[in-house]
């Protein structure tokens, strides 16, 4: 199965990750090849079978709702790209 | 090097804890050895992505102190330790091995690295990684790629190959590392060293920095099974800022090492044993086999029907939760940023393009594919569906057997270069490794011979859910025959 430039170009676009060219073409041979691959799932009878997301039987772990201490404003945007006082600062959004 | 740098370095953590109680040396002298090591190796096998001289000697030299005012120190006092850099560390730079972190410095530790801190072991370095631990060969990371030990034009293996160099070039007694397809126990084997992959909710995850969440696991390099074990009390055990830590107890792992488990029985699954297996790796696992038979195990032929399809099922759950993961690297909290840019949407993708490998863009990619509507049935569900199949393997598998054996990897070591451009034939050397994550069994690796070439070779035993203190005292009874875990590479 094969997977096209354009349909790679649409993926990309939905994950916000610029391809250059040559990034953009390789893509397209490798992912087929990986998808070719991977289609042999496809073969194995999984009717009635219920998905397994999650190796452990755990679910709804709950802890007490107790103050702690966190992160400072300071400690939290040390690695902020952009620091604006206590906000991280962003491309406009609005015209 | 002197005669006494190699000495110390040579030595297991065991052996360390041991020499500081005797009085033969101090911390501060067995960490200047160690990092002497460092300084004279690594250069060629480029195992540390950063060394921290000052703090580990400050570290050290505090130990020594406390334990001349007879102060009580914790279990790897003055044991300097390597740790991956996908794992947090307070205020000392965490790569994950790419140009999206270059300059991320944690505001907090991981668990595991506060736990490292509690029991006073004396951080070196950090040690690199195929970018965010997506790979197989070290040859991802956007740094550099570290070589084998045993033969520098080798890679070490993946993703966790830094930290797997450094302890078989003796720059580290043991190290950290993590695992979500095999990530310790393939860079172990082919290292020549211990590698432990444990159960999935063993070991926090608060702080490693997340690949696929439902796979990852932090595990730990060594020389041999007693340190292992050793490593693995500091580490294991419940924490509330990892919802998928669990409150299972935690034994002592050292204490019934030495005693043999008997009678035992090791299934041997024929799927293991199948085409693209190495026939020199292929004759050392079965002699260990022998070995183990002749210490009281009774060997049983088990099917694992579902393995052909792990590496499948893998790289549709991996990518799918990697690709979510990664949404995070936005250029707006921490990270990357691009410096071109027109809108918010375009500071998004070029800071994410610029950030990020061909590697990771490929998994972010087949991710969301497989996530994608008209696409999302076809092959995430299908995949979650083939990984339930897989665990009842496991399951069946354990109900007669107390631990699964076989080869870690298809082959030794390969060459720098020689799977990196064909990403599928990278994704198999996993073979053997991959399902553990799925089923989110504990695996180890344990050296078992050496090919032609002087590479090494792995063993890899599989246990059922927490059973890490059999799983370890079966290692420890293959161990205790052979001479595997007393070699050391020596780096011309």
């Amino acid at each position: 199965m094969a997977i096209t430039a354009d349909e790679i170009k649409w993926i990309a676009h939905l994950s916000r990750l610029e391809l250059k060219p040559d990034e953009l073409i390789a893509a397209s041979t490798q992912l087929s090849s990986i998808l070719n691959y991977i289609n042999q799932l496809q073969e194995v009878n999984t009717d009635n079978v219920e998905p397994l997301a999650h190796a452990l039987d755990v679910s709804n772990v709950f802890r007490e709702d107790v103050l702690k201490e966190s992160l400072n404003v300071n400690e939290a945007l040390a690695n902020a790209p952009d620091r604006q006082g206590n906000f991280y600062g962003v491309p406009a959004i609005f015209e | 090097m002197s005669n006494l740098t190699s000495k110390l370095t040579e030595k297991t953590a065991a052996e360390l804890i041991q020499i500081q109680a005797k009085g033969e040396a101090n911390a501060e002298t067995i960490t200047k050895a160690f990092l002497e090591a460092i300084k004279a190796k690594d250069p060629k096998v480029k195992s540390f992505l950063l060394v921290n001289e000052e703090s580990a000697l400050a570290t050290a030299r505090s130990i020594d102190s406390r334990r001349s005012k007879g102060e009580k120190l914790g279990t790897l006092a003055g044991v300097p330790i390597a740790v991956k850099d996908n794992i947090c560390t307070k205020g000392i730079t965490t790569t994950c091995g790419s140009k999206m972190l270059e300059h991320f410095v944690p505001p907090y530790d991981a668990h595991v690295t506060e736990k490292l801190h509690q029991a006073d072991a004396v951080i070196l370095g950090k040690t690199n990684l195929d970018e965010f631990a997506m790979g197989s060969s070290t040859e991802n990371s956007a740094y550099q790629t570290t070589r084998n030990p045993w033969n520098l034009e080798c890679i070490p293996g993946g993703s966790s190959g830094g930290s797997a160099a450094a302890v078989a070039a003796c720059e580290a007694p043991i190290s950290l590392g993590s695992d979500t397809g095999g990530s310790i126990r393939q860079p172990a084997s082919l290292c020549g060293i211990v590698g432990l992959k444990p159960t999935y909710g063993r070991v926090s995850r608060y702080g490693l920095v997340a690949y696929a969440s439902s796979l990852d696991q932090i595990g730990t390099f060594s020389h041999d099974v007693t340190d292992t074990a050793l490593l693995l009390n500091v580490i294991a055990g419940k924490d509330d800022r990892d919802s998928t830590c669990t409150a299972n107890e935690v034994p002592d792992y050292t204490a019934n090492l030495e005693v043999p488990l008997k009678p035992f029985t090791i299934g041997v699954a024929r799927e293991y044993f199948a085409g693209g297996l190495d026939a020199e790796v292929e004759k050392s696992v079965r002699e260990a086999l022998d070995v183990l038979k002749s210490r009281g195990a009774t060997i049983k032929e088990i099917s694992l029907p579902h393995s052909a399809y792990a590496i499948a099922t893998y790289y549709l759950v991996a990518t799918a939760e990697a690709s979510s993961n990664l949404a995070r690297y936005d250029g707006v909290h921490y990270g990357h940023r691009s410096k071109d840019h027109s809108n918010l949407i375009d500071m998004y993708s070029k800071s994410r393009g610029e950030g990020f490998g061909s590697e990771v863009k490929r998994r972010i990619l087949l991710g969301n594919y497989s996530l994608s509507s008209g696409y999302i049935d076809a092959f995430y569900l299908k995949a979650l569906k083939v990984r339930r199949l897989i665990r009842d393997d496991f399951d069946k598998a354990f109900a007669d057997c107390d631990v699964i054996a076989g080869p870690t990897a298809p082959t030794c070591a390969f060459k720098v270069g020689e799977k990196s451009s064909d990403p599928l034939s990278m994704y198999l050397s996993d073979i053997y490794t991959i399902s553990c994550n799925l089923a989110g069994i504990p695996g180890i690796s344990i050296p078992c011979g050496f090919n032609s070439k002087n590479l090494p070779i792995g063993l890899q035993l599989l246990g059922a859910p927490f059973s890490e203190e059999k799983l370890l005292r079966i290692a420890r009874t293959y161990e205790k025959e052979t001479p595997w875990h007393l070699k050391r590479a020596q780096i011309s």
